[in-house]
């Protein structure tokens, strides 16, 4: 029985697309690894922006401009606080995950040189991997790899024994989208600094689970998508230390990131905005600031509590199928539960759970080099949230029987 | 048979089901029953692009028919892939080559797939027109 402090039913009214069907049956939501549902408090953040103060920020002298501006920057600093951020200008607004990380792989350029090594954990996913074998392509740097276990656990003696001084960056996933592992990042980050490596971690995927306090953890870079914490598509956060922000160039030249302009040379702007080329995602920011909220008011350690249970509750069912396999089994994971059934297909497994409503992922979830370790072609990814309930566990784990017993 | 003719029995037959768990059931039923392609020919070369899960086919001219064989690792695919197969293997390359496939519309495959399997599904019945086409020259 899963004891909660969260009172699911009224959250769940909070999800207007929970009611939904599909293919004529109730809607299980079991994709929260890509992309998380959002709040009715959080659509009216976006619909009220648009219906009463949408306009250009920062240039405009008009009240709308102001508002908006206000607005915007309040998201800001609403941001600053959930991670425990020093410095407002430390967080800078950017599409999401993927466009924080190549705008530290570009910066790095210059910091990069042949034969300089950088690190990569073996769970990472597509976003996380090819900025940097773009940066070792541009600057002759070397990318190594810190192996993991058949458990999905990074294999950290290996770590320890890749640092050298030739080490300039290590960047790695907070939790693993493949997964679920929560990766031991206090421990990469210390050993990192002790050789003077700079730490990037993609925080997408523990967005949602952890709570991550940046002051605390010393971590150089951490990146952020809102989509994964109920808020819109579109936007995320690049934290980053204010000494390598001002090191690092300007990743996109445009309006709003320069001090001054003339044909002979141009300045650039302070932080934040040095950064922030062109119109922002302005709704999407304060829409973002707005989720945070709402996940707030829920409660982090309550949530964390409650996706626990489920999962426990979801991995004892489904292990009881005979021919499934869960892949990451970390002692320290989120609610994902990766699997295949044996001699099925994933894809396969998904269209059938499609058909019953049950919305889960299928294929190499943008991490191919994991599916290449465990000589898979993909698996189904069942990823839970706060509002899904175990009565939706129960549905999954039916639909999963159901369509083994079509499939062989 | 003609090409037409036996599309118009597959579109009778997928009339009968009520509804798409059935028409599934009834396509995974084909795949299990599609003869497999020689080992041989489950080559790199042979692999439909396009694809999520993979997809071989193999062609080859039986006198002045084209007789295709395949295989898939995934089983609703090639069951898919089956079904392309009936219609257009032990065909003329020029029939294939002329034939329409309204029938793929017609019996709502390509709406009941996700959009990455409809790529596929588009990807393989290019790849059996491409054989077609390169056999018609041949003959030729």
């Amino acid at each position: 029985m899963i004891q909660t402090t969260l009172d699911i039913e009224t959250i769940r009214k909070d999800f207007p697309i929970l009611n939904r069907e599909v293919n004529g049956k109730p809607l299980v939501y079991l994709d929260n690894a890509a992309t998380s549902q959002t709040p009715q408090q959080v659509i009216d953040v976006i619909v009220d922006y648009y219906q009463n103060y949408n306009a250009n920020i920062h240039r405009g002298v008009h009240s709308l401009s102001q508002e908006a501006t206000d607005a915007y920057e309040a998201a800001r600093i609403k941001i600053k606080k959930h991670y425990n951020i020093a410095k407002t200008h430390e967080v800078i607004l950017t599409s999401g995950t993927t466009h924080s990380i190549n705008l530290v792989a570009n910066g790095f350029t210059s910091f990069v040189k042949e034969g300089d090594e950088i690190l990569v954990s073996a769970m990472e996913h597509h976003s996380n991997i090819v900025p940097w074998q773009m940066l070792c392509e541009r600057t002759g740097g070397v990318l190594k790899v810190i192996p993991m276990n058949q458990k999905g656990e990074l294999v950290m003696e290996e770590f320890h024994a890749l640092l050298s001084d030739k080490t300039k960056l290590v960047f790695c996933n907070h939790v693993s989208n493949a997964l679920g592992t929560v990766n031991p990042i206090e421990e990469i980050i210390d050993a990192s600094h002790k050789v003077s490596a700079a730490v990037l971690i993609d925080g997408a995927q523990a967005a949602p689970h952890i709570k991550a306090d940046m002051q605390a953890l010393d971590v150089d870079f951490y990146t952020v998508s809102a989509h994964k914490v109920c808020g819109p598509t579109g936007v995320g956060m690049l934290y980053g230390k204010e000494e390598w922000l001002n090191k690092l160039p300007p990743y996109q030249g445009g309006g709003e990131m320069i001090a001054e302009v003339t044909f002979e040379k141009t300045t650039y702007a302070d932080l934040p905005h040095k950064f922030e080329a062109g119109t922002p995602n302005i709704c999407g920011g304060i829409a973002f600031g707005a989720a945070l909220d709402y996940m707030n008011s829920i409660g982090f350690e309550a949530i964390a509590q409650y996706e626990e249970e489920l999962l426990q509750y979801a991995t004892e069912q489904l292990l009881a199928i005979d021919g499934l396999k869960i892949y990451g089994t970390a002692k320290n994971k989120t609610s994902v539960i990766s699997f295949n059934i044996d001699g099925i297909h994933p894809y396969d497994i998904g269209t059938i759970l499609d058909k019953l409503g049950i919305a889960v992922r299928t294929g190499h979830h943008c991490a191919q080099p994991i599916m290449d370790f465990y000589k898979i072609p993909g698996t189904v990814r069942a990823s839970f949230s706060f509002y899904n309930t175990k009565e939706e566990v129960d549905v999954l784990v039916e639909g999963v029987k159901r369509a083994k017993n079509m499939l062989l | 048979m003609t090409i037409e003719s036996i599309q118009e029995e597959i579109v009778d037959e997928f009339s009968m089901f009520d509804d798409w768990m059935q028409r599934y059931e009834y396509m995974i039923e084909l795949g299990k029953s599609l003869p497999l392609i020689d080992e041989q020919y489950k080559t790199n070369d042979n692999i439909i692009k396009g694809c999520q899960s993979k997809v071989w086919v193999h062609a080859e001219l039986d006198t002045d028919k084209l007789v295709f064989t395949a295989d898939s690792d995934a089983i609703i695919t090639k069951g898919i892939i089956a079904i392309l197969i009936r219609v257009f293997s032990n065909q003329r390359p020029q029939d294939i080559i002329d034939a329409n496939t309204d029938f793929i519309d017609e019996i709502g495959l390509k709406e009941h797939l996700s959009p990455t399997r409809a790529n596929g599904l588009v990807s393989m019945v290019k790849q059996l027109k491409l054989y077609a086409i390169a056999y018609q020259t041949q003959l030729n």
